[in-house]
């Protein structure tokens, strides 16, 4: 009797644990992303959701480093870890095409988010291929690299005074290249402990490939045709071997140990007094103006990437949508969550927490161009913005940039020319191996 | 014989009456101990196996197809991956012969009568104690040309030890020196203290200089467990990932190891990542062979 009275009451906790089990499992998202400051505004923002709907969200994070590894390791996997994840631009390809995000193109019609959704934004986080009408993602963070400047070293009258007298020109935010390279020049002082510029140099990801896209783009080079995937006299075009030549020469004027950096020590740049200019995604430059990260808040600046010699003015993208994973159990929550953060309320909301809505209203709006110092630049650059390949093989392509270009970048191996052309040669193999180029 | 058998006998009544016969420890430790090598380990490697020969891309939901051996021509015409296989090799050898040349030096001092012997051989092995990860950030931060204080000490100013592309391999040799010398040091001194003293009282009533004490006498005794110390840090620094990849990973120190985690983990080409590990598989193989039969040599001398 005892026993059969034992086995009742642990079947009864037993189910009771199994309902409460479902019961929260109904009633929250997973949400994968970087550790970073927008993943923890998403996660504020999705605490507002808890208070309206009941749903709890958890941004779950992992560094940068880890982040496309952890990722496709769970999709690979089929794992339902995560419901939603605010994958990288480039992931597009390999996502879609391999069966891991769903697709949304009928939920982004029904929103009419093509219009809604800045136009570079839809193009680059969301459809995939271009211009087939299939989207996959929602933009979320728009994101792209732009620049933060030492105000009060540019602004001293005796720094002033002695940059005229080198250069004939007033000392200024750079409004090209030349004036890029020069200023970096001139602040580069290794016996004061002051140096010219910091730029993106890191060869794990995509660092390296960003800050050349920087130059490359304003120069009026190109990665390659993305229609024909031909990239032979793109990438190694006379614009995009100047672009490199150009993006080599502001390696001379950065700090000692600047051979492998990424957005920590760009921005590190600036708090620590190293650099009178500093390359960065706008999404780190918050800490910049907070005194509490930045003791040179008050004279941080902060402009948009330069225009090349040619007068064309573009700038690496970056920022992620928001997908939702096709091996997630909560598919539908994970849709509904979705029809909240689109609404014009929660895009301001999350202008407002530190993201960067991609909604062209609040974009547009002056509220938020005046919202930070910088809201007004990413806003300008938001519409001269171009990715690096978003096809599934996009890992391969970014290894071989990062095989070539580093060496000739840090090393000065070769010169900008034989890189290029061999980089043209590893892309049009690869492009070969994946049947994209006869 | 007899005796022997009782006292068996009367082992396995007495663990059979405490529950634990030899058929039982059999059910209970050997049968999980042997199928977990199988499912862990021999199954995953007959598993990939398989893969070397197919097109297979993990982050595909697309079928494997069969693509004979070209993934394994594809890899051995690559130059990329003979760079890597150049920059392993030239790892390996500074690495071990560093920690041979410093381990050894170290246990010929460490050999004699000295005050606070066991305390300094004891701190001696700290290094090889710690984790790679964490030798790799401490060592990073040694090297930082701003506030690291290697070059504060050796006046180098801003010299780039992990940046400098020709530099970066020998300063994650240097890392790996420090922290497995001491584990040569520690065989070395095992080998030496089993010299027989009789042969260096001999050598001395000959009146044998030092240079041929050593060379004739102590290097020959000694080489044997030194071959070993060889084989097991060859080995060790063939598939050194940790350590490199922390310190600097540029394409100077992109050591096969590294190539193998990209190509699989972050590039997702499965099927050609399985050939590459078996290709470095059949590499550490033929050289743990080339050494062990030496080894073999060096014993019969």
């Amino acid at each position: 009797m005892r026993k059969l009275v034992t086995s009742v009451l642990a079947g009864i906790g037993l189910t009771l644990a199994c309902g409460t089990s479902v019961y929260a499992q109904e009633k929250s998202l997973t949400i994968f992303w970087a550790e970073w400051d927008p993943a923890n505004y998403l996660q504020e923002l999705g605490n507002e959701y808890e208070k309206e709907t009941g749903v709890k969200i958890t941004v779950e994070t992992t560094p940068w480093s880890d982040f496309q590894t952890k990722a496709f390791t769970e999709f690979n996997a089929h794992g339902d870890a995560y419901d939603l994840v605010v994958g990288d631009s480039q992931w597009l390809g390999a996502g879609s095409t391999g069966g891991h995000y769903v697709d949304l193109t009928d939920f982004f019609k029904k929103h009419d988010l093509g219009n809604v959704m800045a136009p570079a934004t839809v193009k680059y986080y969301a459809e995939y291929p271009g211009n087939s009408g299939k989207y996959w993602a929602i933009p979320l963070e728009g994101d792209a690299v732009g620049w933060s400047y030492r105000k009060d070293w540019f602004e001293d009258p005796k720094e002033k005074e002695a940059f005229k007298a080198k250069y004939g020109y007033d000392l200024d935010v750079p409004k090209d290249f030349k004036a890029l390279r020069d200023i970096a020049e001139f602040f580069y002082r290794p016996d004061q402990k002051r140096y010219g510029i910091a730029i993106y140099t890191d060869n794990s990801y995509d660092a390296m490939a960003m800050g050349f896209e920087n130059a490359l783009f304003s120069y009026g080079g190109e990665l390659g045709d993305y229609a024909t995937y031909k990239v032979d006299g793109h990438i190694n075009s006379d614009k995009a071997v100047a672009a490199l030549d150009a993006y080599k020469e502001l390696y001379k004027f950065t700090p000692p140990g600047w051979a492998k950096t990424f957005f920590v020590e760009d921005n590190q740049a600036i708090t620590e007094n190293l650099a009178a200019m500093s390359m960065n995604f706008f999404a780190f430059f918050p800490s910049l103006i907070n005194p509490a990260s930045n003791p040179n808040a008050k004279n941080t600046g902060f402009f948009a990437n330069p225009a090349g010699p040619g007068g064309d003015q573009f700038a690496a993208l970056g920022g992620q949508g928001i997908s939702v994973i096709s091996y997630s159990q909560k598919q539908e929550e994970a849709m509904k969550f979705l029809e909240w953060f689109i609404k014009d309320d929660t895009q301001k909301k999350w202008a407002a927490l530190g993201g960067y809505t991609c909604s062209q209203a609040v974009l547009k709006s002056a509220e938020f161009q005046n919202a930070t110092p910088y809201n007004k630049a990413f806003y300008e650059t938001m519409f001269k913005v171009k990715d690096f390949w978003a096809v599934p093989e996009y890992a391969e392509l970014l290894q071989q940039l990062n095989q070539r270009i580093y060496p000739y970048m840090i090393g000065g191996s070769g010169t900008a020319k034989e890189t290029l052309d061999a980089l043209a040669g590893d892309w049009n193999a690869t492009f070969k191996k994946y049947g994209r180029v006869q | 014989m007899a005796t022997t058998m009782i006292t068996t006998l009367d082992r396995s009544s007495r663990a059979a009456a405490r529950g634990l016969s030899d058929m039982s420890i059999r059910n209970f430790f050997i049968i999980p101990t042997i199928l977990f090598l199988i499912v862990f380990n021999i199954f995953p490697l007959i598993y990939s196996l398989g893969y070397s020969f197919t097109d297979f891309r993990a982050s595909t939901n697309a079928p494997a197809n069969f693509v004979g051996l070209q993934n394994y021509r594809e890899l051995l015409n690559d130059p990329f991956v003979w760079n890597n296989f150049a920059i392993t090799a030239k790892y390996v050898i500074v690495s071990v012969s560093g920690q041979l040349l410093v381990g050894f030096g170290v246990a010929m001092l460490l050999n004699r009568e000295i005050p606070l012997k066991g305390l300094i051989t004891t701190l001696l092995l700290l290094p090889m104690m710690l984790s790679m990860a964490v030798v790799g950030l401490f060592w990073k931060l040694l090297y930082d040309p701003s506030w690291g204080v290697i070059n504060y000490f050796l006046g180098l100013g801003n010299f780039e030890w992990l940046a400098d592309p020709k530099m970066a391999l020998y300063a994650v040799a240097l890392t790996d020196i420090w922290m497995w010398s001491p584990f040569v040091m520690l065989l070395s001194l095992a080998g030496l203290s089993a010299v027989p003293k009789h042969l260096y009282e001999a050598a001395a009533i000959d009146r044998a200089g030092p240079f041929y004490t050593f060379f004739r006498i102590t290097l020959p005794l000694v080489a044997p467990i030194l071959m070993i110390a060889v084989i097991f840090r060859t080995m060790e620094a063939f598939k050194t990932f940790d350590l490199a990849y922390i310190l600097t990973s540029q394409p100077t120190t992109e050591l096969i190891s590294i190539r193998l985690y990209k190509m699989a983990f972050q590039e997702w080409q499965t099927g050609r990542s399985c050939a590459l590990a078996y290709i470095v598989l059949i590499m550490v193989l033929a050289i743990t062979n080339i050494y062990v039969k030496y080894l073999n040599k060096v014993k019969e001398r």
